[in-house]
């Protein structure tokens, strides 16, 4: 009895080990505004490859003080260049692996039809609360703060803004009609004509650029490398694309 | 790098916010133990239970109704309203309500271990002295359990302060309005400065522990007086 549990553990282990070392897993921590996307590539990319790939969302800033504690993730896909930049020159990740994924835009959005009409919704200020991300740790966030400061009317809104912990919270916020208005990531709201959105045009902010690296615990992880091959290919650039992002290098 | 004004408004925010929210969970907490202490009632344990939930729920559960409840399709969306505001998160009234529904098991608990621990005797006496029942209560059951207010108060506070999860949920993070100690240090940990988050983790630390420190202390007083 003894004899034959021992035998079918030991094959069950045999059988672990074959698929492990055949098709590998990913981890990969990815900027909130790239969610979906990144959903929709992961699964094109586990059908194509049978490599699987496990997802942790957050803000940039979030995530790359996670990595610089040891986080187990193999590749990190930011929302801005600096945090990947950083994440190079302290040894974190692969030298030379970094590359512009995606450019993102941001979109001031309303669940209420007629409120967003443009920048004039900003300067008239005939709202509560505005929800934009935590400018310190989400780059969406600083993109909005930049575009309310060039724009004039940051100091006159400062005491109603609202700030998500990530762009995914920001936008829940506006979803949920606590805020009545935010600015979000155009791939938030892509999807779907809900409300009222202004597409913030591009000289009232610095273009987001959100570069991938291959973080040093993925640098020798199959799964991981075809990934980032993956993410500069066509079928990533499509989805890329569907979700209002940029193309990057 | 290091704002000590920043830490500062952190500070006296979340004493505000733990001060108020202690005063309302007394005030409530106080006769709905009363009411669990003296009562009959064979449903009475369903209420006990309802207010002990947020001892064992997610603070994310609770985010999650509350974030609904106090937005403008709820409750919460409607008050805010008569002040010409359109949603009770984000505001320091929304996070006292938070605070409140999450603290209260830790003041209803020991009030009521106290309304219960002195029987009946001491309100008969009372009452054959010709005491009516609001005299009773104040001036018989109220100092009797004076120890369980005042383990009730300190753990209601104490709570307050170390509330997280709700009020990442429902706060939006306004710096003197609802950034509250914990998300401040949330947040400088999030952006490396580890110096920030260092003092104010300290001093959460030392915080906590006079907080239990004196608990057991005063206990172990309290208990030699009623000797």
């Amino acid at each position: 009895m003894l004899r034959r549990a021992s035998f079918v553990f030991s094959t069950l282990v045999a059988f672990v080990l074959a698929a492990a070392a055949h098709a590998g897993e990913a981890r990969v921590a990815v900027a909130a505004n790239f969610t979906d996307a990144a959903k929709e590539i992961g699964q094109v990319f586990e059908a194509k490859t049978g490599h699987s790939v496990v997802f942790s969302f957050g803000s940039t800033g979030t995530l790359y003080t996670q990595i610089s504690q040891d986080a187990p993730f193999d590749v990190f896909l930011a929302a801005d260049q600096a945090r990947p930049e950083k994440a190079e020159a302290e040894g974190y990740a692969v030298k030379g692996s970094r590359f512009t994924y995606a450019t993102g835009k941001i979109v001031l959005f309303s669940m209420d039809a007629g409120l967003v009409k443009g920048e004039e919704t900003l300067k008239a200020g005939r709202f509560n609360k505005i929800a934009i991300a935590n400018p310190a740790t989400a780059p969406y966030g600083a993109a909005a703060v930049e575009t309310l400061k060039k724009l004039g009317v940051y100091d006159g809104l400062a005491d109603r803004i609202v700030q998500g912990n990530n762009i995914a919270q920001t936008y829940q916020f506006v979803e949920t009609r606590n805020a009545e208005l935010g600015f979000v990531a155009l791939s938030q709201v892509a999807a779907h004509d809900k409300g009222s959105r202004w597409l913030v045009p591009d000289d009232l902010y610095t273009t987001i650029a959100q570069d991938a690296v291959l973080l040093r615990k993925g640098a020798g992880n199959e799964a991981a490398k075809a990934f980032v091959a993956f993410l500069k290919g066509p079928e990533a650039l499509e989805i890329k694309t569907k979700y209002g992002y940029g193309a990057g290098d | 790098m290091l704002d000590l004004d920043d830490i500062w408004s952190a500070v006296r925010l979340t004493l505000e916010l733990a001060s108020v929210s202690t005063i309302v969970i007394l005030v409530i907490a106080t006769p709905v133990a009363w009411w669990l202490a003296r009562s009959s009632a064979r449903w009475k344990e369903v209420v006990a239970t309802l207010v002990a939930l947020p001892l064992v729920l997610p603070p994310t559960v609770l985010g999650f109704y509350l974030l609904i409840a106090l937005g403008p399709g709820g409750p919460g969306g409607w008050i805010a309203s008569l002040g010409g505001g359109r949603s009770l998160a984000f505001t320091f009234e929304g996070l006292v309500i938070g605070s409140t529904l999450y603290s209260m098991p830790f003041a209803v608990q020991p009030i009521r271990n106290a309304f219960e621990a002195f029987g009946d005797r001491p309100l008969e006496v009372a009452a054959t002295l010709r005491a009516g029942p609001w005299d009773r209560f104040w001036s018989v059951a109220l100092p009797l359990a004076r120890p369980g207010l005042m383990t009730g108060a300190v753990l209601s506070f104490a709570h307050t302060v170390g509330e997280f999860g709700v009020v990442l949920m429902i706060g939006g993070n306004i710096p003197g309005e609802t950034k509250v100690l914990s998300v401040a240090i949330y947040d400088y940990v999030e952006t490396l400065d580890f110096t920030s988050a260092h003092i104010l983790a300290g001093g959460m630390l030392l915080f906590s522990f006079l907080v239990i420190f004196s608990m057991t202390v005063l206990e172990r007083r309290m208990r030699r007086i009623g000797r």
